[in-house]
């Protein structure tokens, strides 16, 4: 932990090195065309340096250092704005450094002959498509691909961060190998499954690097209505001119307003407190993405995760644990429990089965029984076959057996028992509730039944009740028949469940929910899952699952944890509520702007004008400069807050919005108030 | 405020708004096509009408067809207008023999007509004749009107429906708007305006002997008075239904024939605002759901009714100049008595708020701050309330414009009525914003530097500016009336004012009725406690301050130089 944190402070360093760096070279006019509002300051802060440089030839009616200071900050709001694209940038590029790492060229044994296992040493860049390739242990995997053949366990730190080694094996939903993984046991035949440089390291490394990012289609809407703003000021600004001219005329007092004070009054009414960081606000979003170990193929999927309005979810493992447990013994009439849950325990003492051991575990929990010696009762273990499709144990002359409810019935009765009415309707009862009956019977005696029940994973209740208050609906997928369904999502609080689910089955609910508007997101790792995958608007592939399943997501989930869907909502809602509390915050900046810069630019034509500034502030040239530092420290207070999303809370959206609007638009107000006053406290000392 | 002034706001807000509901509902079936009993007589007319100019109703336009439909509509209408009063002293029904209109101010006035603006450069009486104003002026006052309707109805439909690419049929919507909904209102109120003495004939203007001589500058003594009339009652009936706001003459709705009695006033003032008012309740009613119409009227009036109480508070005071003097009461420059300050306040308000520009009093002689608020709510973009169709489309813009910032804020692509509003709509909603608020800013610039604008200046100072900034603002955002002052009938202004016209309304309209056929051809997202409701209070809240704040950063400075230093050079 403490060398983790050490680690991490020198990475933040290198950071913000590499990102002070690269706010400067950021400054070339081909990358600040991209932002057309930083655009626009970039080109005030050339020309108040033109003013500058200008007014040492020319007679200005400015003292020059007041131009220069301007012109300063101007270039500050720039490089503040650069930087903290920067930073956002740096973050993705130190963990694509690390993935990169992973990523050196090795030497693969392609098999020429799969038989025979004659391999041939090729660089892992001259693979093909559909190459069979033998990886042993203590190997790096070369390329992505799918294992055709044996078993083993495989180091993938390199890309999860987890250490203990997974399983990989031919055939079923574990069989997809990524590039630069080690495998740590036994051997792997491997089908090369992408080409090199398009391998599933090679995207992710891209896509946390930024290199391809686009704008994504919200941003782009923002960036519009953002640059239209933009417009709107600037002409508010270069019609000033004119207007300025005619009243200094007509009034016949004072000067026409002037360039350096033009400039400054745009920049600071333009909406450059979102403009400077919206880019590091979507790169932020991805990297937290990243840090939830998660990577998204495009930024529009993250985006597309904040507007989910369905939930897809697998019943095991997200909703229940992975498997059934006994709950309950409920011994048949005349039975003494004890006695049922000690028959219950010897017959499930071989039983490895998570369902035989949980059956233990109550036993011991309940009934306090411990493991006893059985040395000298010679049990002998009765494992569960198909044919007999019970289990149990012959000990000291008695057979106890376990199994289904009818199973166990015919096995009674061919030994001329009575099966009680009570174990029947008690087996009826349990199936109802959505649990499963074992019946216990010991030599033709009916003991009992045992309750197995999912386990709904706890907490999962209260979260599902969260999501339906985001207006997120849940619906459970399971195998299991409609009774037992309907039982666990009732217990569960999921909104709706889809039965004895097929792949086709699911295919079709996707179509439906979006067929009534909606936005679908689900995860899967199974070959099966692929098509539901490719049509969800949000799609999380396991990162163990299947390389069909990983190409149809838009998203892997390198912990293969299928509840981390509801973090990534999470976050898609983030960088949205990011960029809507931060345009509000500018936009609401702009009054208290308003109020220092006017009276200031009219003081020598209109001093009457005086009355707007509430401010009391010191002086003409101290006003407009203090709007202009205020302009450009916001951003760099602001950074944190970008980098680290405004926090989400799963209210109501009206709640939301109440919220929001308190703290971003009437703080937005009344903050630069505040930091416009004291900037020009501190202006004032120096200058008096 | 006195009772006095709260009683005369009652009188005029609380019909008003008993009629939304009524009137939307009638209006909604009208636009969807249901035609409610009481008026199904006209439907054989009405199917005359499309038969005649072969179109058929059902036919829906995508946007872009109907956008050409309404370009197309515009700019016959122009060259009609232009023509008709180029050549109406060759034409029949001039008793007075008017000469033809100068090219320039008629090239002005056709566009003025066509864009439901009815900015007047010239004085009705002396130059245009009964045909004219029948045929030409009395008609787009219709025909634009309905324009406007028809492309509101085009968006609302927009949100209505779901996948599909055809916004409905400009010809039907133009008919209908015209048919079921203009005509026959106007003509309940021209019988009124006529009970109350306004005139209607074809008869030659009127010589009276004067009871007292009076001696004129020139030292001649005047003896007779000519009286104007002519068809007034339907031309002024429709100028305020329509939010036209041309009059018939000269002084408007000052004019004691054409406003006769404090009834004709209160009539008149409710007709200004009743079709946008109710047009909301009709866009609850077509979206399927009311509380949304009565969200938007509701953010109407929360600005509407602070403005119009800050105007009659601003008229109600003193001039200070003239309270040295020893003159007391409140500013009675340029009102007509008989209908005092609370009644030209409201007016002043209520023909600013809607696009209709009619005037009962002048608005050059309000006190400075009395001046700024009509001035402003023209800047706002004629959106509250509005010219009939076109103050709602624009509402609903700001509403996106709302929609986009808030919804961001609750953590989803923002919607509204159900509709993700993506780049696109964003780009379109930008134009209206930018284009009208370009033209106010950049058409005063061009007037106050060169020298043909300023020769047009009558006052010094920040008042001669506020009346360029008042013109341009006016024809910009299609609202027509004027802060008088400016001599603008030169061809200096009449050709910057016909741009600026031109501008206001096409360069909304256009790119309202794309957002319209985007929308349309989008699915409809259902509703959840995720969606950002848009119809409570604290939706009103934002859409208000979005308005405001939009309104208020585009034209602070402006507005600073004009009636804000000139009330602070008061004291």
């Amino acid at each position: 932990m403490n060398t983790h944190s050490t680690t991490r402070s020198l990475l933040q360093k290198e950071i913000l090195l590499g990102a002070i760096i690269a706010s400067i070279t950021k400054l070339s006019p081909k990358t600040q065309l991209r932002n057309p509002v930083m655009f626009a300051v970039y080109i005030g802060s050339m020309f108040t340096t033109f003013l500058w440089l200008q007014s040492y030839v020319v007679p200005s009616s400015e003292p020059s250092t007041f131009i220069l200071g301007i012109s300063l900050w101007l270039w500050a709001t720039v490089l503040f704005a650069n930087f903290s694209e920067a930073i956002a940038e740096g973050h993705g590029k130190a963990q694509a450094d690390s993935l990169r790492l992973s990523r050196t060229q090795v030497l693969a044994n392609r098999l020429t002959d799969a038989k025979s296992r004659q391999v041939t040493q090729v660089n892992s860049a001259d693979l093909k498509l559909g190459d069979l390739v033998l990886v042993e242990a203590g190997e790096v995997i070369p390329a992505d691909g799918e294992v055709v053949e044996g078993v083993a366990s495989v180091d993938e730190s390199a890309i999860t961060g987890e250490s203990a080694p997974v399983v990989r094996e031919s055939g079923g939903d574990r069989s997809a190998v990524t590039g630069g993984t080690r495998v740590i046991s036994d051997w792997l035949v491997i089908s090369v499954a992408t080409l090199p440089g398009n391998s599933f390291l090679d995207r992710m490394i891209t896509m946390v690097e930024g290199a391809k990012r686009q704008k994504t289609p919200n941003e782009i809407a923002l960036a519009i209505l953002l640059a239209a703003l933009t417009l709107i000021f600037l002409m508010v600004v270069v019609t000033l001119l004119p207007y300025s001219a005619f009243s200094a005329q007509f009034s016949d007092s004072g000067t026409t307003i002037s360039l350096t004070v033009l400039v400054a009054l745009l920049v600071c009414l333009a909406p450059t407190t979102i403009g400077a960081l919206l880019s590091a606000i979507g790169i932020a979003g991805m990297n937290r993405l990243s840090k939830a170990n998660v990577v998204a193929m495009s930024g529009r999927a993250v985006e597309a995760a904040g507007d989910v309005d369905v939930l897809l979810l697998d019943k095991t493992g997200t909703i229940t644990l992975g498997n059934r447990q006994a709950t309950r013994f409920l011994p048949a009439p005349g039975v003494n429990i004890d006695e049922l849950a000690s028959a219950a325990h010897l017959a499930s003492l071989a039983d490895e089965t998570p369902e035989g051991r949980s059956i233990a575990v109550l036993a011991k929990r309940n009934h306090g029984l411990r493991g006893r010696d059985l040395e000298l009762s010679h049990p002998k273990f009765v494992p569960f076959t198909a044919k007999t499709r019970m289990s149990g144990v012959d000990l000291d002359g008695q057979a106890i057996r376990k199994g289904a409810a009818e199973t166990v019935e015919s096995y009674v009765r061919s030994l001329d028992g009575i099966y009680p009415d009570e174990v029947k309707s008690a087996a009826k009862e349990i199936a109802k509730a959505g649990g499963t009956p074992l019946v216990v019977a010991r030599n033709n005696q009916v003991l009992g039944v045992i309750e197995l029940k999912d386990i709904v994973k706890g907490g999962i209740k209260e979260r599902f009740s969260e999501l339906r208050q985001m207006g997120i609906k849940t619906v459970m997928i399971t195998g299991d028949n409609p009774l037992t369904a309907a039982a666990i999502a009732a217990e569960a609080g999921v909104d709706d469940y889809l039965a004895e689910a097929t792949p086709e089955a699911k295919l079709e609910l996707i179509r439906q929910y979006q067929q009534g508007g909606r936005l679908v997101a689900m995860t899967g790792d199974g070959t099966n899952d692929a098509p539901a995958l490719a049509q969800a608007d949000v799609a999380v592939a396991m990162n163990s699952g299947t390389q069909a399943a990983k190409e149809a997501g838009n998203m892997v989930d390198l912990d293969s944890n299928p509840t981390k869907l509801i973090e990534i909502v999470n976050i898609g809602k983030q960088l949205f509520m990011t960029r809507g509390a931060l345009t509000t915050f500018s936009i609401a900046n702009d009054v208290a702007k308003y109020f220092a810069i006017l009276p200031a630019a009219f003081a020598t034509t209109y001093p009457q004008l005086k009355t707007l500034d509430i401010m009391r502030l010191s002086s003409p040239s101290n006003a407009i400069l203090s709007a202009v530092i205020f302009n450009a420290l916001i951003i760099v207070a602001l950074i944190p807050l970008a980098l680290r999303g405004v926090s989400y809370r799963p209210v109501a959206a009206a709640q939301l919005l109440r919220n929001n609007l308190l703290i971003y638009g009437l703080g937005g107000l009344i903050v630069p108030f505040i930091g416009i006053k004291a900037i020009d406290i501190i202006l004032s000392l120096f200058t008096a | 405020m006195s009772a006095s002034d709260l009683l005369q706001l009652a009188v005029f807000l609380i019909p008003l708004l008993l009629a939304v509901k009524p009137l939307g509902w009638y209006m909604a079936r009208v636009f969807t096509g249901i035609v409610p009993q009481p008026v199904r007589w006209i439907r054989p007319l009405e199917r005359m009408i499309y038969r005649i100019i072969r179109v058929d109703p059902d036919a829906p336009m995508d946007w872009k067809q109907y956008s050409f439909a309404v370009l197309a509509l515009s700019l016959v209408s122009v060259f009609a207008v232009y023509i008709l009063q180029r050549s109406q002293s060759f034409l029949p029904l001039n008793p007075q023999e008017m000469s033809a209109v100068s090219a320039d101010s008629s090239f002005n006035t056709a566009i003025s007509f066509a864009t439901n603006t009815n900015w007047q450069g010239y004085g009705g009486e002396s130059t245009m004749s009964y045909l004219t104003e029948m045929l030409a002026l009395a008609v787009q006052n219709f025909v634009s009107a309905a324009a406007g309707m028809a492309v509101l109805i085009a968006l609302v439909r927009g949100f209505a429906q779901q996948s599909t690419s055809g916004i409905g049929n400009f010809w039907a919507d133009l008919t209908r708007g015209t048919l079921y909904i203009l005509l026959p209102a106007s003509l309940l109120l021209a019988v009124v305006l006529v009970w109350q003495g306004v005139p209607q004939t074809m008869q030659r203007y009127h010589q009276a002997n004067l009871v007292e001589p009076i001696v004129a500058a020139d030292g001649t003594t005047v003896t007779t008075q000519t009286i104007a009339v002519g068809p007034v009652a339907s031309q002024v009936a429709i100028k305020q239904l329509g939010t036209n706001g041309g009059g018939f003459f000269n002084a408007n709705s000052a004019h004691p024939l054409e406003n006769p009695t404090p009834l004709s006033n209160l009539l008149q003032m409710v007709s200004i605002l009743l079709i946008p008012a109710a047009l909301c309740g009709t866009f609850g009613e077509i979206v399927g759901d009311r509380r949304q119409g009565w969200t938007i009227l509701a953010s109407m009036l929360v600005i509407f009714i602070p403005l119009l109480v800050l105007t009659i508070y601003f008229e109600q005071q003193a001039n200070v100049r003239l309270a040295d003097l020893g003159v007391v009461g409140g500013n009675m420059e340029g009102k007509e008595q008989r209908l005092g300050i609370a009644n030209s306040a409201i007016w002043a308000t209520a023909t600013t708020a809607a696009s209709n520009g009619s005037v009962n009093a002048m608005h050059d002689s309000f006190s400075p701050l009395g001046g700024l608020i009509p001035m402003w709510l023209m800047q706002l973009g004629e959106i509250v309330f509005g010219g009939v169709g076109s103050g709602l489309y624009g509402m609903l813009v700001f509403a996106i414009i709302a929609v986009f910032l808030s919804g961001l804020m609750v953590g989803r692509t923002p919607e509204y009525l159900g509709k993700k509003i993506s780049a696109y709509e964003i780009k379109m909603a930008s134009l209206v914003i930018l284009l009208p608020c370009a033209m106010v800013l950049v058409g005063t610039a061009i007037a106050v530097m060169s020298d043909s604008g300023r020769a047009g200046i009558a006052n010094p100072g920040p008042h001669g500016f506020s009346e360029v900034l008042y013109a341009l603002s006016s024809a910009s955002n299609n609202n027509g009336s004027a802060f008088a002052g400016l001599s603008a009938n030169s061809p200096f202004y009449n050709g910057l004012l016909g741009l600026a016209m031109i501008v206001g309304r096409f360069g909304v309209m256009i790119p309202v009725l794309a957002i319209a056929g985007s929308l349309s051809s989008k699915k409809r997202t259902p509703t959840s406690s995720g969606t950002l409701p848009t119809h409570t209070p604290l939706f009103v809240v934002l859409l208000v301050a979005v308005v405001v704040v939009v309104g208020a950063l585009s034209f602070f400075p402006a507005l600073a130089l004009g009636p804000i230093i000139e009330q602070l050079m008061l004291k």
